[in-house]
Order: C-alpha cells, then structure tokens, then sequence
C-alpha cells in the first residue's frame, strides 16, 4: 500500500473510527460524510468499542500478493449493530464459529513491501473474557 | 428508446490461449461477429474488460480494439465493472442504438487473465472488492465469496454438497460445447472429494481463470436485412450496490442483481415464468444460488432445494447454464457477460446444438461484479 494512502487510513485502522450522524444518530464504518440512513451530511467521528461477534467467517489457503497465509477472515458484527470486514488472529481455525466473541486488536496488515514500511491496523481476536473461561 | 436487436454474435474457445493477447482475442471475436451479420464496419466499439490495467498493462482498449478488428475511426472506449463488464459492455451498445446516437455498435468481452501468475490474478480479482476495507486486509475474491457461502449455510442449514447440483449440471452441459474450456463431466461424489481453496469453498465450486472474447453486433430496426436472424433485446437493465460486503443489511440478499432483474423484467413486461433459460453468473455456486434468488426463480433460501429436484437442469423448469456457465465453459471474467449473451442468441436461434434448450423464445442473462456490488441483466427474445 503506497505511502499517502495508508496515512489516509490510519484513523480507522489503527481505532476502528467510523460516522455518527447528529441528525438520526445511525452509526457506520467505514467512515462518510453523509448519513447512509438519513442523507444527513451531519456527521462526526465515534470510534467503536471493538467488541463484536464473528457473523460469518471464512479460510484463506492462497494469499494475495503481500500477505502470508493461511489466516482466517471475517464478517465481524459489531456491538453497535455494525458489520467491518477483517483477519482473525490469535485463533485455532477449528475453534472459529458463527456467534463467536471476539475483540479488535491492532495487528501488522502486511508484508513490508518494497517501499519499506508495516502496515498496520484491526485484526480480531477471540474476546478476552471467553478465553480466560476456556 | 428504439427496439434494439442482436444481428452478430461470435465468441474465441475459453481457454489459456498462451500464443494470443488481448488484442488477438477481442479482434478475433468482433471478427466473428461482424461476419455473422454480414457487414463491415460499426458506428461504435464498447470493449468489456476487467483486468487490462492491473494484469496486462494495457488500458485503452477502445482505439486498441478498434484498430486491431480495422474499426478505424469508429467511437470506442472501454467498459468496466469488474466481473460484470461483458454484461454492461452490451448494455451500453444497446443503450446507444436505442437511444438514436448509433445504428450499427458491437460490444465485445474480452479478457486475458494467462499472462500473470495466480499471486497477481488474486491481486487483480480483488480489485473489484473495496480496496481500503477488504483487498487490503487480505480478503481475496474467492474468500469475501465464501464468507456469503458460510453465512448461507449457517441461515438455511445447508451442507457444502448441496451446492453440487450447479457444479455437475455446469459441467455436463460444457462437455457438449466445443468452446468450453472443461468438457469433462463431474459427479457430486468429485464435488464432494474436491480439495478447498478457501473453505467452505472447493476447487468445484469456482470457475477457472482462462482467457477468451466474446462479441455481439446490435443495430436498429432500420438496419435489420433478411438475411439476419435477430434476436431482440427485450430490455437490458443494470443496478449497484454497497461495494464492500460489511454494508448490505441484508447480506444474503444480492440487491444489484434483484433490482436490476426486477427493471429488466418490468421493461420487457415478461417475468421469471417467460423465460426458457437463465444464463447466470456462476463464477462459485453460493452466487448461482443467490443469482436464482435474485431474480424470483427459487425464493430466498430456497435455491439448493429447487435444485436438488433438477429444476435448473437440462429439461427442468428453468434451464441454467446451457452451454457450461462461468464454471465450466470458463470465466474469463471481463468477457463473462458477453458469452452469456452469445450464447444466449444461439439458442433463441435454435442455433445451439447439442445444447439446445427446445423451443426457446425468450432467454434471461445476469452478469454480476464484486460479489454483487454491480449487476447487469438482459432479456433477450427471439
């Protein structure tokens, strides 16, 4: 990923900012200027809690160019109702289901490429408080 | 708008051409069908195409195409949307005639995926997902297709078999066509053995990545001669959707393809019961189920059951994939929507066959880009 584009991202990457709307209060990541519910062009940053549940997941066994494989890879609905599509880590693939709980943490992206830097931003991992019970 | 009519249709075997490049592919295939309608030359080129600039380093396709087919000086320029490019290539020729701007315009997809390695076709694929918020976290294309596919099986307690039927019909129906790239038939017990690739997703479950062109000449009624047997373009509608999956309310809904079916229906004033056949976008078959869906031939949920009785197969209600489908006759994805409606024409010319469907009159194709961020679909009638 080039140089301007990741400082663009690090918001949301490195703290999963998203919109509110100050007119219907609907909630979305990624982040936009106008409300997907109301057409509000009314919005400011909230940055959401990172607690969720794995609503659909699936095993990448051939990587793209840039990411070492296998991982896993999920549809992570949010608490807040909202869904952010990212990598599962810290997690034994055959544990992994539909209504897991899991938590974001901040993880390398990628390989450093030929520019020479990480990119860095969420992953998921199985939320704390279901580990320790485990 | 103008009645539109398809007057020449060709298309290049799908396969890995190694000895041919985009320029031998797409000419080659606007070459056939310009000769299957009998003239020369066009008003207008629109060239589908995904990957020219990610895979080949080629964009311009337009005055590339033009020249290499001895177009010159026709208006041309390319049309992307992702794996719906074919599908909205056509779509725009069609537009031009019917709107009075053209008479005579060909549309052709073309793609040529053989010249990089998988590494880069999986970069290439990829690009038509969201680039910030899924390619760049490592969600390959076949991956966001398999997170639909676990979600799907999660709502309707289906098993990973249960998807076979889409697979063997495809393959069984591309064994009778010589330009289909696997003419082997498959069985449900070599779906079920097939090897994952990104689970739940198996190497049965996805088209192959190949090369190939496929191109159809439309025009007005006032350019239609005797010797032409025109299929009509009954209507031809497109709709988007959220580009990244994590924004659909709905996910097992794909929203592009119903209200650009629903359009395409209404326009042409048939509905899913006219139709004789369905060319759908069968690139993995969690999308054949949600194409199905889509467009009011099995309600939501309920593909996998309609097609265990054999209703999408050969003599069923609605005959899908006649001629091997993106699965078995092959994917060349830039080219998918225009060999859909090539091979479409074929059989509402009753041209196609071993794999003719009988009687066919009125044919439904659906093309669809970036795992249903994009949808084009076409009634055509004989």
């Amino acid at each position: 990923m080039d140089l301007p584009r990741y400082h663009r991202l690090t918001a949301p990457y490195y703290r999963l900012e998203g919109r509110r709307c100050k007119r219907c209060g609907a909630l979305c990541f990624p982040p936009r200027e106008d409300c997907g519910s109301c057409r509000a062009r009314d919005m400011e940053i909230h940055r959401f809690s990172g607690r969720g549940t794995v609503y659909s997941f699936a095993e990448v066994a051939q990587p793209p160019q840039g990411f070492a494989g296998p991982y896993m890879v999920a549809l992570v609905e949010l608490a807040e109702g909202v869904r952010v599509t990212a990598q599962l880590t810290d997690v034994d693939p055959d544990d992994v289901e539909i209504g897991m709980a899991v938590e974001m943490v901040t993880r390398r992206l990628q390989e450093k490429g030929p520019q020479g830097y990480i990119v860095y931003g969420y992953k998921f991992r199985p939320a704390m408080a279901r580990r320790q019970a485990s | 708008m103008r009645d539109v009519f398809i007057i020449g249709a060709g298309q290049t075997p799908v396969g890995e051409h190694w000895g041919l490049g985009l320029r031998e592919l797409g000419a080659a295939a606007i070459r056939a069908a310009l000769d299957d309608a009998g003239i020369e030359t066009v008003d207008a080129l629109f060239a589908g195409n995904m990957l020219g600039g990610a895979v080949n380093g080629q964009e311009n396709l337009g005055a590339l195409l033009a020249d290499a087919a001895g177009l010159l000086p026709a208006e041309a320029c390319k049309v992307e949307a992702a794996c719906a490019s074919g599908g909205a290539a056509v779509r725009l020729a069609a537009q031009s005639v019917g709107a009075g701007i053209h008479d005579v315009a060909v549309a052709v997809g073309v793609e040529k995926m053989t010249d990089a390695v998988s590494e880069q076709i999986t970069v290439g694929l990829a690009t038509a997902s969201d680039g910030d918020y899924e390619a760049s976290h490592g969600l390959s294309f076949i991956a966001l297709s398999a997170l639909l596919m676990r979600r799907y099986m999660h709502e309707t307690g289906a098993a990973r078999e249960d998807f076979a039927p889409f697979a063997v019909n495809a393959h069984r129906n591309a064994a009778s066509n010589r330009n289909a790239m696997f003419r082997e038939p498959i069985s449900g017990e070599d779906f079920a053995r097939s090897p994952q690739v990104a689970a739940p997703i198996g190497v049965l479950d996805a088209a192959p990545v190949c090369d190939g062109a496929a191109a159809v000449v439309v025009c007005a009624r006032e350019a239609l001669l005797p010797a032409h047997r025109a299929v009509r373009i009954a209507a031809a509608a497109a709709a988007t959707d959220t580009i990244g999956l994590a924004g659909r309310a709905d996910l097992l809904t794909l929203g592009a393809a119903r209200r650009s079916a629903e359009k395409a229906f209404r326009a042409s004033g048939f509905s899913p019961r006219d139709c004789d056949l369905f060319e759908a976008h069968d690139a993995f078959t969690i999308i054949t189920a949600l194409s199905l869906e889509a467009c009011g031939f099995a309600p939501r949920g309920e593909a996998l059951k309609r097609a265990a009785h054999g209703c999408f197969a050969r003599g069923g209600c609605i005959p899908l994939s006649s001629c091997g489908g993106l699965k078995a006759r092959g994917h060349p994805v830039g080219a998918s929507g225009a060999y859909q409606v090539v091979e479409a024409t074929a059989q509402l010319r009753g041209e196609a066959g071993p794999n003719q469907v009988a009687g066919a009159r009125v044919a439904l194709t659906q093309s669809i880009g970036g795992h249903g961020s994009i949808a084009v679909t076409h009634v055509l009638e004989a």
